[in-house]
């Protein structure tokens, strides 16, 4: 944990404060009744994992890819239940069929938070060619997306994109950016 | 193919047949989810049911909508319908639910070593692999190749009333689906709404 914390900056390391990026997307999911968060894990998002974790209102689990976790919220939002999925830009870049198979026709809110690898100090090269296929594949389909830089913006811009996913029955990619977590850097 | 796995004693059985089978079971607003192509064909085939959802798309999730189903209405079972291929494409969500163990979720397999809807041609498991030992060894203690019809109804009857999820295989034969689902993604979808009570209609 001592290596994570060294490797992020000392806003993303602020353990559960509220005014954390994950506490304030924590409390926004719930704000907006948001209770089931399957996710493929992301080295930034640590805290807010197991702060979900943490949380019995969450029911938190990780899946074994990314568009497995969008067949379980669209399939949770059918039957009545409001959920997000949590990833990285690679996840991401997985799921071109499910989102134009699946959420888009059939209409699904289907919400994810993006851990925003390959920019910024990226240290690997395929992070950095995955990261700029991410908002052509989003642009392709016409998606709603956001990319969040400011601690200032984020409840406002997660808490409104919800709710307009919600409203408008249409899935909706909240970027996470290095210049609000903190991002992931050359360890060794 | 392991003589423990008992799939050399499982007859050839038919799609729509088992699926029509199962579907006069089902009293009492039971989910089901039909996996993309000739498994969801032979759902719609079988008798429209407003607690029917048919996925056009999205090859290998049948079970992991099911799944959401299931954790957003623990008190309803749901029911997955899905090929052998597509459950290939995501053998990992076995263990996901195995995992999260819901009691009301049953998946069904059926299995006939081709992809049939595309020509016919082997899935690379036909010849090598056995659905139901991949099952258990995700972690799906409760599964079981259905050695005829008979033995199929029991075991619909037996996961019907267990406390932990239940995975079925059924060695089919290479009949393509017997009807066409009507692709209307978004009817499908607040169809199955209403069916689920989640909604009511305009």
């Amino acid at each position: 944990m001592a290596l994570a914390e060294q490797q992020t900056s000392p806003q993303a390391a602020q353990s559960t404060s509220d005014r954390s990026w994950h506490g304030i997307v924590l409390q926004t999911l719930k704000r907006n009744e948001i209770s089931l968060i399957p996710y493929v894990p992301d080295r930034v998002l640590t805290p807010l994992i197991k702060n979900l974790h943490a949380d019995p209102f969450f029911t938190t689990f990780a899946t074994a890819r990314e568009e497995e976790a969008v067949g379980i919220i669209s399939g949770a939002w059918m039957g009545g239940r409001r959920g997000a999925v949590l990833m990285q830009t690679s996840g991401f870049a997985t799921l071109a069929n499910v989102l134009a198979s699946l959420a888009v026709p059939y209409q699904i809110p289907l919400i994810m938070f993006v851990s925003e690898r390959g920019t910024l100090g990226e240290f690997n090269y395929g992070q950095s060619l995955v990261c700029r296929t991410m908002r052509p594949v989003l642009d392709s389909l016409a998606l709603e997306h956001h990319t969040i830089t400011r601690l200032d913006e984020l409840e406002f811009i997660a808490d409104r994109s919800i709710k307009q996913a919600v409203t408008t029955q249409a899935p909706v990619a909240l970027i996470l950016n290095p210049l609000l977590t903190g991002g992931k850097t050359f360890d060794k | 193919m392991s003589s423990k796995t008992n799939t050399r004693n499982t007859k050839v059985m038919n799609r729509f047949d088992v699926t029509s089978r199962l579907i006069a079971k089902l009293k009492h607003e039971e989910a089901v989810i039909g996996g993309i192509g000739n498994t969801n064909f032979d759902l719609w085939a079988a008798g429209h049911r407003p607690q029917n959802f048919y996925m056009l798309g999205s090859m290998g999730l049948a079970f992991p909508i099911a799944l959401g189903v299931a954790l957003a209405q623990p008190d309803r079972r749901v029911f997955a319908l899905e090929g052998d291929g597509s459950l290939l494409m995501q053998l990992g969500a076995l263990s996901t639910i195995a995992a999260l163990k819901p009691k009301n979720l049953i998946m069904i397999v059926m299995d006939n070593g081709i992809y049939q809807i595309t020509g016919a041609q082997p899935t690379p498991a036909a010849s090598v692999a056995d659905i139901v030992a991949i099952a258990s060894g995700s972690g799906l203690a409760n599964s079981a190749w259905a050695a005829d019809e008979e033995d199929f109804e029991r075991l619909v009857d037996e996961a019907m009333s267990a406390d932990e999820p239940s995975l079925i295989a059924v060695r089919i034969d290479d009949k393509p689906g017997v009807g066409t689902t009507r692709r209307d993604p978004v009817q499908i979808r607040e169809r199955f709404m209403h069916g689920l009570g989640v909604r009511e209609p305009l």
